[in-house]
């Protein structure tokens, strides 16, 4: 454990060294020439196993040089998805292009493309240099040429001094570092990582993520990972792919898809939310009457609500803020306030997470942090609150966008 | 209920018992025998010598060995060809088909392998179901000498052995875990690398052990060249039988026995300095 800890220390000290250069400017010099090209397009996409519906109409374009992360929970076909990039399925409706050329019934070894599996595959009767030379064997490249690009692909990992050992022999994160080198030194056009890190103990996850984005910065491959964590998704993507039940939900930039949610479940998804009941009562192009969770605001219509509608009012817990009654100067300002109950405090070190209850009854989950107005944040239980959010950072969801 | 360790010390001390009486007293009254005189009016004389030894270090003997090794190596090759495509079809077959076949393999296990021998015999010998087969259709004129041939103990013997090849190596392509293959498959390997490159030194451990249980065997199962070879075949196996039961020499029988389990001994011992390392690997992976 030790050993494995150190090794990660000094990754990150060379690559902080090293690589900021590159990793500053992120997809660097590589990225302007194609910025606008689709290194993979999927057009309407189908994917049946017998009667079961696995993907549905699934239709995604892929930028040349991006980190492009799939989310969603186990099986929502996130993992099909990436087997029909990689040809080991195929579809049963749609295309998919590959630089522009249908890859239609091409087999997963005339592909472009490598993955990192999510238990890595390691060949076992083979050390770490024959397992990272495999791919660039069975092309038949010369002796010099692949003992070099291996070498390069191991130093690229900083495991270069373990071309001898058998896999077994190292431990779960060297052996993610290995089969990220066995799947890059054969410079393919997209690199596929299927769950890569879920193995990993949570630190080392950590600063696996981040590696994986310098690595991506530095190699300008394009990446296409895939995972069941949201942070992960956030942390290392450049545009998130929200899948649920074979659809696509959401594609956006990873700020895109938190503070801009098109419906519950990509809302719910991500990060935690809290959803207030709302009735239209009255509306024009610019401005909404409503009542939320009982309470009569003024909101901006910025998606064209009519009268009468339900909607949902969604708020972060962190977009929330919590005053305690005397510390509400203007009474005026109340109008725009829910007042509530607290009912637990929980103390995060960084953080305090209040859960309070509306009178509605609703119960809401705040994040409050320390800071100059608040220094202490000391709530307690059964305490009466106002809670409030700034005008204009609520999302607001008509009900059927469910 | 019995509590665990009692039933553990129970089970592994039963093993030992079996073993005791079944292996380790039988063989060293083997040792002791070969280690005796042969006497021309009783069985044994109790006089120890170590002359058995050197009479088996003759050139006859020699030869016997070396054909009794070359008949089992051409088994043991023609067994592994045959069971290795057969096994990975029914490896990778459905489990309705799976368990249809296995019960193929298994079935002939159910009669004993002498009568089966014997069923070989009516089959090839020169008035048996082939060479009338052939004279009917007129492909031959004269009926051909099948039986009493070094192919037809050579037939005898894998048809004997072969499903002792196929076991391992089934259980060795049904352990093989598809990934490796996926990613073979992904880094570009055709169908023949990904077959050499991957499953083939994957599944050497199941082959390996299959050849030992074919090879040994193949050395000492004397009433196979018996019957389907005549006396045109002499084996270790019938030497040592010939010594016991029609030259009444037990000690040389015993003595040759001994040899034969020696060197047998080193086969298994090379068996298992070659394998235990790649099982490791296999284990600490999953």
């Amino acid at each position: 454990m030790s050993i494995e800890n150190s090794s990660i220390i000094e990754v990150i000290e060379i690559n902080g060294s090293n690589t900021t250069a590159n990793t500053l400017e992120p997809n660097g010099s590589n990225t302007t020439q194609h910025a606008t090209s689709n290194i993979i397009e999927l057009k309407g996409i189908q994917k049946h196993y017998g009667d079961h519906l696995v993907l549905n109409d699934i239709n995604l374009e892929v930028k040349n040089s991006e980190f492009l992360t799939i989310l969603g929970p186990s099986g929502c076909g996130k993992t099909t998805l990436l087997r029909l990039i990689s040809g080991f399925e195929t579809p049963t409706q749609g295309t998919i292009l590959m630089n522009g050329k249908d890859v239609n019934g091409l087999p997963p070894h005339l592909r472009q493309v490598n993955t990192v599996f999510q238990s890595y595959a390691l060949f076992p009767h083979m050390n770490i240099f024959d397992n990272v030379a495999f791919g660039l064997r069975c092309k038949g490249l010369p002796k010099n040429v692949i003992e070099k690009r291996v070498r390069e692909a191991l130093k690229m990992v900083k495991l270069e001094k373990y071309a001898e050992r058998k896999p077994h022999q190292l431990s779960g994160g060297q052996q993610q570092r290995i089969a990220i080198a066995r799947a890059v030194v054969n410079q393919p056009l997209v690199l596929l990582l299927d769950e890569p890190l879920s193995s990993l103990d949570y630190r080392l996850r950590k600063a696996m993520q981040l590696e994986l984005k310098q690595l991506q910065a530095q190699l300008g491959i394009t990446f296409i990972l895939v995972t069941h964590d949201q942070e992960e998704a956030l942390s290392t993507a450049d545009r998130v792919v929200i899948m649920n039940h074979g659809l696509i939900e959401q594609v956006g930039t990873p700020r895109e898809v938190y503070e801009e949610p098109q419906n519950l479940h990509v809302a719910k998804f991500l990060g935690e939310v809290n959803i207030f009941n709302t009735k239209v009562i009255n509306a024009d192009t610019d401005f909404l009457k409503v009542e939320v969770e009982g309470k009569a605001m003024s909101l901006r219509n910025n998606k064209n609500f009519e009268a009468h509608q339900t909607l949902y009012t969604l708020l972060r817990p962190e977009d929330l803020e919590v005053w305690r009654d005397n510390e509400v100067e203007n009474p005026d300002k109340k109008n725009n306030m829910h007042p509530a109950k607290v009912m637990q405090v929980i103390y995060k070190g960084s953080t305090v997470d209040l859960i309070l209850r509306l009178e509605t009854g609703t119960q809401i989950l705040v994040t409050q942090f320390f800071n100059e107005d608040d220094e202490k944040l000391d709530f307690h239980v059964g305490e009466p609150v106002w809670v409030h959010w700034h005008p204009g950072w609520e999302v607001m969801l008509s009900d059927d966008s469910r | 209920m019995i509590p665990d360790k009692t039933f553990r010390a129970l089970s592994i001390s039963s093993m030992w018992l079996w073993l005791m009486i079944f292996a380790l007293i039988p063989s060293f009254l083997l040792l002791m025998t070969s280690l005796l005189t042969h006497g021309d009016n009783e069985l044994l004389q109790l006089r120890l010598t170590l002359n058995n030894y050197f009479s088996v270090f003759n050139l006859s003997y020699f030869k016997v060995f070396l054909r009794s090794i070359m008949l089992a190596s051409s088994c043991t090759v023609l067994c592994l060809l045959l069971a290795y495509p057969f096994s990975y079809i029914l490896a990778r077959s459905e489990a309705k088909y799976k368990r249809i076949l296995l019960l193929l393999v298994i079935i002939p296990f159910w009669t004993s392998s002498l009568i089966r021998s014997y069923a070989i015999v009516a089959i090839l010998k020169t008035n048996g179901i082939i060479n009338h087969f052939l004279l009917w259709t007129g492909i031959i004129s004269q009926p051909l000498q099948l039986l009493y041939t070094h192919t037809a103990t050579l037939l005898g013997l894998v048809y004997t052995l072969l499903p002792l090849m196929i076991f391992p190596i089934y259980s060795s392509i049904e352990k093989l875990d598809t990934r490796f293959i996926d990613a073979a498959r992904d880094l570009g390997a055709n169908k023949t690398q990904v077959f050499f490159k991957v499953i083939l030194p994957l599944t050497f451990p199941g082959i390996l052990a299959g050849s030992i249980l074919v090879f040994l065997p193949a050395m000492t199962l004397f009433y196979i060249p018996d019957l389907l070879g005549g006396a045109k075949t002499i084996l270790i196996g019938n030497i040592i039988q010939n010594q016991f039961l029609a030259a009444r020499n037990w000690p040389m029988g015993a003595t040759i026995s001994i040899v034969l389990t020696l060197i047998m001994s080193i086969v298994l011992i090379f068996y298992w300095r070659t394998s235990p390392k790649r099982q490791d690997s296999f284990y600490e992976l999953h």
